[in-house]
């Protein structure tokens, strides 16, 4: 099978994501389209890694998968601390730092 | 058979997707979220990447979701008020974007269309946990332990930030 439909796959994801961050107003949800994206690289990774039958495609993905866990650690607890702060994580009402 | 497991895989994960940015509910986001981590941990094994297919449902689909579950059971949110209830510029502008940058990657993919070989023959060795841990404990032995300290540092830091109090003083 063609590696094209893999990267369209990985392609179409990606945008999801985009629309998700773009037009979503909580940000738990607005974290995991960024995980979506994350993980819609991670496709294209696999996929030219397979291609070219190459491991380090493999092994970038894996420190990928590494970094996204601690983003995802550390992202919760910032919404935790803003939720104790503001009681909402409507990103259209923490505006704090907003000109 | 291959490409009917794929069709399969990827329209399931697009579905999934789509209804992670759709619904209402924060937890039907999540566990659609897990559909779609689990559909993309199907395409890695039609690409002969196992180890990272079980990686992928281990640390994505276990480790991850369940701490956004946590979080999303802890804080107890009330429902977002629906995004396809009534038109606003934010939801065009948004849509409009996601074309755009759709566009630009399917034209970028477009350009190589037909250009790119099959899976490689060597990849029902290279997708192995023995050829990854090989790379991984000689070659990039550095990286490992860099990755080490990384995940340390997170932990440290999200107790840190989750804390009640983080100037240390005492809640009256």
């Amino acid at each position: 099978m063609e590696m094209d439909w893999y990267l369209g796959l990985s392609a179409v994801l990606f945008t999801i994501g985009v629309i998700g961050v773009l037009t979503r107003k909580n940000a738990i949800v607005i974290f995991m389209c960024a995980e979506l994206m994350l993980n819609s690289v991670n496709l294209t990774l696999v996929s030219f890694s397979a291609q070219l039958g190459d491991v380090h495609g493999q092994i970038l993905v894996f420190f990928a998968l590494c970094v996204a866990a601690a983003e995802a650690a550390v992202g919760l607890a910032i919404i935790i601390a803003i939720y104790r702060n503001n009681l909402t994580v409507d990103v259209t009402k923490i505006n704090l730092l907003r000109w | 058979m291959e490409t009917y497991i794929f069709i399969l895989f990827a329209t399931l994960a697009v579905a999934a997707a789509v209804g992670m940015i759709t619904s209402r509910d924060t937890v039907n986001s999540a566990l659609f979220l897990v559909l779609n981590l689990i559909s993309v941990a199907g395409i890695f094994l039609l690409l002969k990447a196992q180890f990272l297919a079980v990686v992928q449902v281990l640390v994505y689909g276990g480790a991850i979701m369940v701490l956004f579950l946590f979080v999303i059971m802890l804080l107890n949110l009330s429902d977002e008020e629906q995004m396809l209830s009534k038109f606003s510029v934010r939801y065009a502008v948004g849509f409009f974007l996601g074309v755009i940058v759709l566009s630009q990657l399917l034209y970028a993919i477009a350009s190589v269309t037909g250009t790119l070989p099959q899976i490689h023959p060597e990849m029902e060795r290279v997708g192995t946990v023995e050829s990854i841990g090989d790379a991984l404990f000689t070659v990039y032995m550095l990286p490992v332990l860099v990755t080490a300290i990384l995940l340390t540092a997170a932990v440290v830091g999200a107790l840190l930030l989750a804390q009640r109090n983080i100037s240390g003083k005492v809640d009256k």
